[in-house]
């Protein structure tokens, strides 16, 4: 990949977002402002950052409990988002979804789904429809490691392998499920990828901390999905730097381990490489952490700002 | 006015003729599930669809329930009206996260941004000597949950007015037709007509007792509402739900209300059954109009046995509705 300037402050930009918003999250969680589960994607940026925006407007993305930075990838509003964890009217679902569902119609960002697996066969569903409705629309599902070994996964990818459906299945594999490192739960090893290709899906293991890397692998794999060919399936090797969601006490983690991973931070190893290759100067990186402070900033007043849901439309939207 | 051309027809053919109209006026409607194609359907309901309709509109899929509901989720998501069919309310256990966790909830999670406009239809009920796997009437179970709609026909009439209601419903319905009413023949009008979801049919009326039934078991209420008249000139009131969620509380009250006797009817096992819901709501709404507690008729807490003879011992049968109003009422 030919990396540009723009292209480089975009994904410089978008990383930090992501980081700075889930950082601001935390600190609100820990004031009691936002409450239930807070799974944070804190080291997994390059994926969400690397794969989505590589996406057309009308194309879908689904997601699962880990959802923030898939949503602000795809240009979901910070303040929109802080709003719902923090369970305010003017949050993406006005309250009612929380941090683990957040949807928004409008960048077909389809959800949020708490389930682990819950949401495969939901994607494969988005994609059966864009092929009826012959739309050349494509899918891109995310799901972990642990939701490999249900049986929703395998019957996901075989559908939409035997339907040809344009699906990009984006396994986010950062080697635990919860406490459980993924040794202990997937027969396959930590190859993952490898049962793709038993359903006769096209498959790759890329390196989930290297944003360019995660961007060509992901334009490739959509060039030949909207081929018509079916699914593919990507695994990108990743780690989470924080617990499992803030409820975690951690463990269960080698301390050597994750300093190690911690070693290839996706945002710091980046913003070396663009300074040293000359795609961004120092002052634009000191320009990027300030914008993106100011939109953090923004949302988090956003979010307190804003107003509970009054208690009459706990009945709204059960029924249409 | 001029006579209405009328037809007798089977509920089998009933639920073809929803499913054909459904496919003919809304290019977003297609169908997909076990074997409802080549094979024309474990039931024989979908006989001559997949040659006038094609592959694409007439889905077989595979053995995989979870995903045959989930991905109708998502195609409703995206733009389409699934009517998915469930080769039998059994295997919706395999489902169960799709419909529980996924069809009735988002919705609400969106808080609107995406509707599910899904039909499921799926075959309950036992007593065709299956056994336990394959006998159970789970329709109550999925009447507790928040977002679904359930319905249960027991007349060809219903079942194409039910059907077209749910076909055209923006959220997913459970459309359970009983494995043992296919070939019951009615009359059903050739001018479109609907049957809204959320109303019951008072199939008889009468001023002495009330019989609330569901699918299979309406039809033993009238039985039973017809023997009681023959042997004491009794008259019962028999309530068919037709729906099961919502509930058409206010038909059931205001029955109750008038006859002051009630019994529930439910072929599911006793304990936690749906049965248990309406005794509740008419005790909460008409308690001071009854002459006595409110009693169920309700299938045995047991797994359905094989044995024609042990078989029938756990459902409740119209001489049991019969002796249960004796026997607690006097009448
Ligand atoms: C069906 C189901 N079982 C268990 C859980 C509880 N749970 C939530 S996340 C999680 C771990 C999932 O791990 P993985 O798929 O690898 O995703 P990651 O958290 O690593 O992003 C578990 C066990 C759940 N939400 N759903
Ligand atoms: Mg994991």
């Amino acid at each position: 990949m030919n990396l540009q300037r723009p292209q480089a402050i975009e994904f410089y930009r978008q990383m930090l977002l992501i980081r700075r918003f889930e950082e601001a999250s935390s600190r609100l969680y820990m004031q009691g402002k936002i409450r239930g589960f807070l799974h944070l994607y804190i080291g997994q940026e390059a994926v969400a950052v690397g794969a989505i925006p590589a996406l057309n407007a009308d194309d879908y993305v689904v997601s699962h409990y880990r959802d923030h930075g898939h949503a602000l990838a795809r240009g979901m509003d910070p303040k929109v988002i802080m709003a719902e964890l923090c369970g305010k009217v003017t949050g993406s679902s006005g309250g009612k979804g929380g941090s683990m569902h957040l949807f928004d119609s409008s960048r077909n960002f389809m959800g949020g789904y708490g389930i682990v697996g819950g949401q495969l066969p939901i994607a494969v569903g988005l994609a059966l429809a864009v092929k009826y409705l012959e739309q050349g629309r494509v899918v891109m599902c995310f799901f972990g490691d642990g939701a490999v070994n249900q049986g929703e996964f395998h019957e996901s990818l075989n559908l939409a392998s035997l339907w040809k459906l344009p699906v990009l299945f984006f396994l986010e594999n950062n080697l635990y499920g919860m406490g459980t490192h993924v040794d202990r739960t997937h027969a396959g090893g930590r190859d993952i990828y490898l049962t793709a290709e038993s359903y006769k899906v096209p498959a790759a293991q890329i390196d989930g901390m290297d944003v360019v890397g995660v961007r060509e692998a992901t334009t490739e794999a959509l060039a030949r999905v909207r081929d018509g060919g079916g699914p593919v399936f990507l695994e990108a090797m990743t780690y989470r730097f924080r617990g499992h969601s803030l409820a975690d006490p951690e463990e269960y983690r080698d301390e050597s381990e994750v300093t190690a991973w911690r070693g290839r931070d996706p945002i710091e190893w980046f913003g070396e490489l663009a300074v040293e290759g000359g795609l961004l100067s120092d002052a634009d990186v000191e320009e990027i952490a300030e914008e993106v402070a100011a939109s953090v900033r923004e949302s988090i007043q956003f979010a307190e700002n804003s107003a509970e849901p009054r208690l009459d439309t706990v009945y709204e939207n059960l029924y249409g | 006015m001029m006579e209405r051309p009328v037809a007798e027809i089977t509920i089998r053919e009933a639920v073809a003729r929803g499913l054909r109209e459904a496919l003919d006026r809304d290019d977003r409607v297609f169908l997909m599930g076990e074997d409802i194609g080549r094979y024309e359907g474990s039931y024989a309901v979908t006989r001559g669809f997949l040659a006038d309709y094609g592959p694409d509109r007439v889905r077989d899929t595979p053995i995989a329930e979870s995903v045959i509901v989930g991905s109708a989720i998502g195609a409703a998501m995206g733009g389409l009206r699934p009517v998915v069919e469930v080769m039998t309310i059994n295997f919706m256990l395999l489902a169960m996260d799709q419909v529980v966790n996924h069809a009735a909830k988002l919705r609400y999670m969106s808080n609107g941004q995406f509707s599910i406009p899904l039909t499921i239809r799926t075959v309950t009920g036992g007593g065709g000597q299956l056994g336990a796997t394959h006998s159970q009437s789970l329709e109550g179970w999925f009447a507790s949950v928040p977002g679904l709609k359930v319905v249960a026909p027991s007349t060809p009439y219903d079942a194409l007015g039910l059907l077209r209601s749910a076909v055209a419903d923006d959220n997913p319905v459970i459309y359970a037709e009983h494995a043992l009413l296919y070939g019951v023949r009615g009359e059903v009008p050739d001018d479109w007509y609907d049957v809204p979801i959320g109303s019951a049919a008072v199939r008889r009326a009468g001023k002495d007792v009330t019989i609330v039934a569901s699918s299979r078991m309406a039809r033993f209420a009238e039985e039973a509402a017809a023997a009681l008249m023959e042997k004491s000139g009794h008259e019962a009131e028999v309530i068919d739900l037709r729906t099961l969620r919502p509930l058409d509380t206010g038909t059931i009250v205001e029955s109750a209300r008038k006859t002051g006797r009630v019994v529930v009817v439910d072929e599911a096992w006793r304990t936690g059954g749906f049965a248990g819901e309406i005794v509740s709501t008419v005790q909460e709404e008409a308690f001071d109009d009854l002459d006595g507690p409110v009693v169920r008729v309700s299938g045995a807490n047991l797994p359905a046995p094989y044995s024609r003879k042990l078989e029938a011992a756990v459902y409740p049968s119209p001489e049991r509705i019969l002796q249960a109003i004796e026997r607690n009422f006097g009448l």
